[in-house]
């Protein structure tokens, strides 16, 4: 089982999420993160235009079988591509087991 | 590839920021989250003190090449320690694969 | 009738016994014989009139109702108004501090205006101090009792309020004053110091000058100036303060020159409209009365301020090419603002044009000079209280039209001398707020402190000042 973090757009999450549902990835978790570093982005404030260093993304956080993964990674970067610098980042990693709290089954088949 | 979690106390978050940006590393997310189990943390509320249950902290997720992985480890103890109980931990784990959404590059190099 | 409020009779007072200190005789004698004609002449039994009209000042329960209610009102522009204004245009970590500020001055200055500050302000002592400052003969409000008449009104002479409203509705402008400061010290100044710099500065810098323009032995008053609802009084006052406390604090550790993203914009809309709702009673309340200047006011003030909304909108479509939440609040406040020391003196016609320039005007402020002097003004508390009141209250002797008040004109009907003495007005407060907040927060910073530390700064006012945090993450 693998583990895939991604790092996207907020403006991409809706697309990606319709086509990971599309895509048959059953569940996946996400949360707004703010990320900083070197990167800079084009803000608006009161009229002021300014490189803002606060990145504000979003992260999903999806398990997947290991026969899924490929799929699920096709999906994340053609949907999540704009070509713009800023479209951010997928990270996957290996989960060593899995458990269904409903009935302790563990293994790929307590995966959804 | 090694991946970071860092939950360090908020107050620190800033010291942790600077040193991290200090010691060259581009980007990394964070977000706030609560910590429950054991720990206590002193709280007022309305004037009455007593020990809380939810443990306030940050979150901060980095991925670095592997030859990264000590100096970051090092930045982040150095500047979130404070030395009484609460300082927080680090995880590391293994990244298996990275994505740049932009152009489909893979490996370290996809990193920052 | 030249003077905006006028001084009471002091021998009719007396007969109905009420205190003054008043020791104008000549004119006194002439009214009180006047009065005394037109009570016996409205006496004589005259055949088909049954009213009988009272020519003498009582309390007007109507105004008085009114009155009450617009201290309510400006009470509520402070807290939550300015609060939830300032507060959504911070960042999340500092927002609990303003709050704080807020509601605190308002508790802080309310105590210093009944137990000196209302006798400072309008205090009626005689001698070469009086036209700078009023005495301290009503501290604590000592000798005004529940039934006495306020010795001011606008147009209504005999219909006045209680003298105990009067000091309660100056008692709300008193306090929104130093708390318009807050948006040009905001995330970085100590606790202490602020509230040391907020009591210091009321006393020695709102009250004075409040006393030079409001007071009927002011200096500034006795010249001619107008400023109906605290244009100059509040918000030039404030906005000089808080251009040089901006200054002299410092930019805050994590300015770039610009503007830093409020954290919560849904504030800042309720703030506006909390202010925009109070103003109503800032402005429309300044007629001590529910009569048709009241009525008046009102309508300038709301016009100007949607005028001056939909102005912003529009800079803001031609310079981000999007309307923005925080651009149109801030556009209705500036309107707000500029209107205030014009309220009781232009008509509908004037109001737009308030409306217009003052929104053209603090746009550039705000986007552009601010950047370009580099001054750390972190909510614009100059570029749109201090520039506003500026614009307005030059405009008010520009604007200012018989068809309202028939004693007060403007440029526009070709008196000059009115225009000039609302810029001499500007120029002496300008120069005055200036040099006394030097004063005062040169004395602060040396002795107690007044910046918060690095440390504190950095980790968020909130935690380290208050110890409370805002917005949990707990369930």
């Amino acid at each position: 089982m693998k583990k895939i973090e991604a790092i996207i757009r907020r403006s991409k999450f809706d697309e990606v999420r319709e086509a990971l549902h599309d895509a048959d990835i059953q569940w996946f978790s996400y949360w707004d993160i703010t990320g900083t570093g070197k990167e800079r982005e084009d803000i608006v404030v009161r009229g002021q235009f300014f490189e803002s260093s606060y990145i504000q993304r979003r992260m999903l956080s999806i398990v997947v079988r290991d026969q899924n993964l490929d799929k699920t990674l096709k999906t994340i970067i053609d949907i999540a591509w704009s070509g713009e610098l800023g479209d951010g980042k997928i990270f996957v990693s290996n989960t060593n087991e899995s458990y269904r709290i409903l009935n302790g089954q563990s293994g790929p088949e307590s995966l959804y | 590839m090694k991946k970071i979690e860092a939950i360090i106390r908020r107050s620190k978050f800033e010291e942790v920021k600077e040193a991290l940006h200090a010691a060259d590393i581009q980007w990394f997310s964070y977000w706030d989250i609560t910590g429950a189990g054991k720990e206590r943390e002193d709280m007022v509320v309305r004037g009455q003190v007593f020990e809380s249950s939810y443990i306030q902290r940050r979150m901060l997720s980095i991925v670095v090449r592997d030859q990264n992985l000590d100096k970051t480890i090092k930045a982040i103890m150095d500047s979130a320690w404070t030395g009484e109980l609460g300082d927080g931990k680090i995880f590391v784990s293994t990244v298996d694969e990275t994505y740049r959404i932009r152009n489909g590059q893979k490996g370290p190099d996809a990193l920052y | 009738m030249r003077f905006i409020r006028k001084h009471s009779n002091q021998l009719i007072n007396s007969i109905f016994n009420i205190s003054t200190q008043n020791k104008n005789i000549p004119i006194m004698k002439k009214r009180f014989i006047a009065s005394i004609i037109l009570m016996i002449v409205s006496i004589l039994p005259a055949a088909a009139q049954s009213i009988v009209i009272k020519e003498v000042p009582h309390i007007d329960f109507g105004n008085t109702a009114w009155i009450i209610v617009a201290t309510a009102l400006v009470m509520f522009m402070t807290i939550p108004g300015l609060a939830l204004f300032y507060g959504g245009l911070v960042r999340r970590k500092n927002v609990l501090n303003i709050l704080m500020q807020c509601f605190i001055i308002m508790a802080m200055i309310s105590l210093e205006w009944v137990v000196v500050g209302y006798s400072m302000t309008f205090g009626t002592t005689t001698g070469f101090l009086a036209p700078y400052i009023g005495g301290f003969h009503w501290a604590f409000l000592n000798g005004i009792g529940i039934n006495e008449i306020s010795p001011y009104f606008v147009s209504q002479e005999n219909a006045r309020i209680p003298h105990l409203l009067f000091v309660l509705f100056q008692c709300m402008f008193a306090v929104i004053t130093p708390a318009l400061i807050i948006g040009a010290f905001a995330e970085r100044i100590n606790f202490k110091g602020f509230l040391a710099f907020s009591l210091l500065w009321s006393l020695f810098v709102y009250n004075p000058v409040a006393h030079w323009i409001w007071s009927s032995s002011g200096w500034l008053f006795k010249m001619g100036t107008l400023d109906f609802a605290g244009g100059i009084v509040v918000h030039i006052n404030a906005g000089i303060a808080a251009l040089i406390t901006a200054v002299m604090l410092g930019k805050r550790k994590d300015y770039r020159g610009h503007a830093i993203p409020p954290h919560n914009i849904p504030f800042v809309v309720m703030g506006a409209a909390f202010l925009w709702f109070g103003w109503y009673g800032f402005n429309a309340g300044s007629a001590l009365a529910a009569d048709g200047l009241s009525v008046n006011a009102f309508l300038v003030m709301h016009i100007a301020a949607a005028t001056a909304a939909i102005t912003w909108v529009i800079i803001d479509l031609m310079v981000d090419k999007k309307p923005t939440l925080v651009g149109i609040c801030t556009g209705a406040v500036a309107g707000l603002a500029a209107v205030t020391p014009a309220a009781g003196y232009i008509n509908l016609s004037g109001a737009i044009v308030i409306g217009v320039v003052v929104s053209v005007v603090c746009f550039y402020m705000v986007a552009f000079v601010k950047e370009r002097f580099g001054y750390d003004d972190s909510l614009d508390a100059f570029g749109v209280h201090g520039m506003g009141g500026i614009i307005g209250s030059v405009l008010t002797g520009v604007l200012a039209t018989p068809l309202i008040q028939a004693s007060y004109s403007g440029l526009l009907y070709g008196n000059v001398h009115q225009f000039n003495v609302q810029l001499i007005a500007v120029g002496i407060t300008v120069v005055y707020s200036a040099v006394m907040t030097i004063i005062i927060f040169k004395l602060v910073e040396k002795t107690i402190g007044i910046r918060a530390t690095r440390q504190e700064e950095s980790v968020g006012l909130d935690e380290t000042l208050h110890n409370e945090i805002a917005y949990t993450t707990i369930d």
